[in-house]
């Protein structure tokens, strides 16, 4: 673990209670798609775990939605604050592997947790997020595209004022399928329901939202899928074991283990 | 500067600073060994764990307050025989400093029976005997909570293991000294003091608690004050050595612990917003101890009177 200092270089309302905020740090960055950074805000005691939707070079693209008096507080930070954050310091899957020769340049960030596995995606992916869930699905379909695979976005939100990503996403050339609860803009409905319209063609899925969203997504796609769990979390580093979770495969801290799962792991 | 003394003496273990981080607020230690020197630390209390591995409590079970939080974790851990067999042994491996297992129980028999086995490990220094846990429905603070039953539970520990035996006390009660001097009569050879407090958040939102099993044990800086009382309290009616604990967050606050009578300072929820605070405090404490005119901290152990 590792703790650094970002400078806000710009943090933007995109939707109704949801922020864009961009952080630039003085190291690589080397983050990959489903991981987290774990945020301290001057007078909140714990810190607030945001799952990054980009990788700059020396910076992280994140999403994030007023839902408590802390991020109530971020949205109000101006560009130029400065703030720390808890990043890993080792890579678990390789896909980044530290560059011998660049001993002397400072050490890469990485991000917290486990990371969506874009390697396991034979040709096609779909791509499903519910509300913000979107965030880190745009880092993935990066990352997905630069392997010469394909993918489809298939975004749930309520109503239209909350839709996020959906430009950005096809701005990558990914095709985007919206449903929303009130039918607003495109499928009335659940993604399921989405889904069931636009009958993409996909090896493997990736999934981001609400539990009841993923659940309903799991049951109905026959393909093999990985999930991004979300929990309460204390250190946001796996050694208080306040975000576990039981699991096919026993307990699982989501912070540490996840927030990554394969959609067998997930007991639902 | 002159060259600081940052080592104690808790019973005859020489430690090289009094910084611990406290049960449950570190993991087993090997979770943190890519982020720091471990050997920075004079000592590492374990998990708290049981005879039987632990799911704990379902979730959420972390709620953040105001200089503060509560955990209802419920004891999640993977039983005395993965701590005695793989836990332990593999910290040892990378560390020198004293390895306290934290011991948990649900009767007196099971504390027997868990700290015969810890005892039995050698890379175990201090047993910690948690009869303080807040977040389990049986067991757990019902010892602490009452002279007899902790007296008990010290008794039957101390029949199995030579080790040196600290007993974990709740702050969740009306006389700490009463129960303190009950461990100590029983033959404990030192109190680990305080653990949380029993605390409760709602979310006036959704009109339900935070924390999933309603109730937790609440920690951090704002429970400072009270920790420190209750250590002086302890350390000046008893003759037995006072691990301090409670809200502890920088340097400052181990000298304050151990001027009220603390030989070693744990360090809780502060490390879980700052996973690098014990090596920070341990790295602050020279230049601190030079600035009060402090040459070993040994000696100012329980100065205040």
């Amino acid at each position: 673990m590792q703790k650094r200092l970002f400078q806000i270089e710009s943090n933007d309302a995109v939707a109704r209670d949801t922020f864009r905020i961009v952080l630039r740090g003085d190291a690589p960055v080397a983050v990959r798609s489903g991981q987290f950074v774990d945020i301290a805000i001057p007078d909140y005691y714990l810190r607030r775990p945001i799952s990054v939707s980009d990788a700059l070079p020396d910076g992280v693209v994140l999403y994030y939605k007023v839902v408590g008096e802390g991020t109530r507080a971020m949205s109000t930070m101006s560009p130029g604050t400065v703030l720390e954050l808890l990043c890993s310091s080792s890579y678990d899957r390789g896909a980044f592997p530290p560059d011998p020769l660049r001993r002397s340049a400072p050490s890469p960030l990485f991000g917290l947790g486990s990371g969506f596995h874009p390697e396991r995606c034979q040709h096609d992916a779909l791509l499903i997020g519910g509300g913000l869930g979107a965030a880190p699905l745009y880092l993935l379909a990066k990352e997905l595209l630069a392997a010469g695979k394909r993918a489809t976005a298939v975004l749930g939100f309520n109503k239209a004022d909350e839709i996020c990503l959906a430009d950005e996403l096809k701005a990558l050339g990914v095709p985007v399928h919206i449903a929303t609860m009130d039918g607003s803009v495109g499928v009335k409905g659940f993604v399921t329901d989405a889904i069931a319209a636009a009958k993409p063609a996909f090896d493997r899925f990736y999934t981001c939202g609400p539990l009841p969203m993923m659940k309903a997504v799991c049951k109905t796609l026959d393909a093999p899928g990985e999930v991004s769990l979300e929990e309460r979390m204390g250190c946001g580093a796996g050694f208080c074991y306040g975000c576990t979770v039981q699991t096919a495969g026993g307990p699982r801290r989501v912070c540490a283990d996840g927030p990554v799962f394969d959609k067998e792991e997930v007991l639902w | 500067m002159v060259n600081k003394d940052l080592s104690v003496s808790l019973c005859g273990i020489r430690l090289a600073n009094p910084v611990i981080p406290a049960s449950g607020t570190f993991g087993f230690g090997l979770e943190l060994a890519d982020s720091f020197d471990l050997n920075l630390l004079g000592g590492i209390s374990l998990k708290g764990t049981t005879r039987e591995a632990r799911f704990g409590n379902p979730t959420p079970r972390i709620a953040e307050c105001t200089a503060g939080m509560i955990n209802s974790v419920g004891l999640q851990n993977p039983g005395i025989d993965a701590l005695v067999a793989d836990k332990a042994p593999a910290l040892r491996k990378i560390y020198r400093g004293a390895i306290i297992a934290n011991i948990s129980g649900f009767s007196v028999e099971e504390y027997a029976y868990n700290c015969a086995k810890a005892d039995a490990c050698p890379d175990i220094d201090i047993l910690e005997v948690n009869v303080s846990c807040p977040n389990v429905h049986a067991g757990g603070m019902a010892f602490g909570t009452d002279p007899d039953s902790a007296a008990a539970v010290t008794k039957a520990v101390k029949a199995v293991t030579r080790k040196p035996v600290f007993i974990k006390l709740s702050p969740n009660v009306t006389d700490i000294v009463a129960i303190a001097r009950a461990c100590e009569d029983a033959g404990a050879d030192g109190i680990t003091l305080i653990n949380t407090l029993l605390g409760m958040r709602i979310d006036i939102k959704r009109r339900q608690p935070v924390i999933a099993n309603k109730m937790g044990g609440f920690s951090g800086p704002a429970v400072f004050p009270l920790a420190l009382r209750m250590v002086y309290q302890v350390a000046h009616s008893c003759s037995i050595p006072v691990m301090g604990c409670g809200g502890v967050r920088r340097a400052e606050d181990v000298i304050e612990m151990m001027m009220a009578g603390a030989t070693a300072v744990q360090v809780g929820a502060e490390n879980l917003r700052n996973p690098l605070a014990c090596p920070e405090i341990v790295a602050a404490l020279p230049a601190l101890m030079d600035s009060l005119g402090i040459n070993s901290l040994q000696e100012i152990i329980g100065i205040v009177q």
